[in-house]
């Protein structure tokens, strides 16, 4: 997997962006940005070139699922790899988020080995 | 009706003046359904006596506000407590390169474990914040109930957002399940898998 990868990582928790920032690092993924909500995930994807998205699902004003539905509906967007990462286990979310196009789904409290997985699948198959 | 009378007074005169007004042209059945309606109205009254008796009202003012900032202050604490670990963590990171291969894996491993272990004051911070719903919840529905039976004193309740107005994102989102009916992570590959 490319470790230079440049990779967005949405939270509205302050703790849960350095906790995921630094567990990245240990992964060597240096080039690492945050956003805290939807809305500024989607502003800064717009902007720059990101080849992996790392979004809580629980926040406002626009929800992960909404980004998510955000991102594969723009055209320059829509094969950015996006791992969900959420406290939300219940089957029902996994199914909208896979039928939204979601790459891989990441229930919280998770482990570094997890997170490393899950991002070596989806940037292998980007 | 006298006005100036408290609730239950003015009931029971109004059934009474009903009843005497119609003596002597009831049948039994209509008569006992009339002492029915008047024990009802008793029952009514008495019913919103106890209601003002238990200050609901307080319910409202104090109880519930001072509950949502005490849940608040437990969310601000564990923040700042992870917060203080976390720069703990990035400190002994910042040893690694001056440690041996086996010492500097021994802490890259615990450091690993601490910042996975910190991840719950994003959990507890989204079990309190279902916690503080569930109490604005009760104080819509204190208000609704006080609105009823003292429209003069009752403040409006908070309008709920009508379900329709929001995001597939947003009705989806409930925050942590308790750990009996959460789904693990293996159980979401499997799903996942499933579509493949």
């Amino acid at each position: 997997m490319d470790k230079s990868t440049n990779v967005l990582i949405v939270d509205d928790y302050k703790t849960m962006l350095r906790i995921i920032r630094n567990l990245l690092k240990q992964l060597d993924f240096d080039n690492v940005e945050e956003a805290t909500d939807g809305q500024e995930a989607l502003a800064k994807l717009r902007a720059g070139q990101f080849g992996l998205v790392i979004s809580d699902w629980n926040m406002q004003p626009m929800t992960g699922l909404d980004l998510l539905k955000e991102v594969r509906a723009d055209a320059r967007l829509r094969d950015t790899p996006f791992i969900m990462i959420t406290a939300e286990s219940k089957t029902e979310n996994v199914i909208a988020a896979k039928q939204a196009g979601v790459s891989n789904y990441i229930v919280k409290p998770f482990n570094a080995e997890t997170l490393r997985d899950k991002i070596a699948k989806v940037l292998t198959h980007a | 009706m006298p006005d100036g009378l408290p609730d239950q007074e003015r009931i029971e005169q109004a059934v009474r003046a009903v009843l005497s007004s119609l003596a002597g042209a009831l049948t039994s059945t209509e008569a006992v359904l009339l002492g029915e309606l008047e024990a009802l109205g008793r029952e009514v009254a008495r019913a919103k006596s106890e209601i003002a008796a238990l200050r609901v009202d307080v319910i409202n003012d104090s109880h519930i506000p001072a509950a949502t900032d005490e849940l608040d202050a437990v969310v601000e604490h564990t923040a700042k407590a992870t917060n203080e670990i976390l720069d703990a963590c990035e400190t002994l990171e910042g040893l690694a390169p001056r440690l041996s291969g086996e010492a500097a894996e021994v802490v890259a491993g615990a450091v690993t474990r601490i910042y996975e272990a910190c991840s719950f004051q994003d959990i507890t911070g989204q079990r309190i914040g279902k916690v503080v719903a569930a109490l604005k919840a009760i104080e819509r529905r204190v208000a609704a109930i006080t609105s009823s039976f003292a429209p003069a004193e009752a403040a409006p309740a908070a309008a709920e957002a009508a379900p329709g107005q929001r995001t597939e994102g947003e009705r989806l989102a409930s925050g942590p399940q308790l750990p009996a009916a959460a789904a693990s992570q293996a159980e979401i590959d499997r799903l996942l898998a499933s579509f493949e």
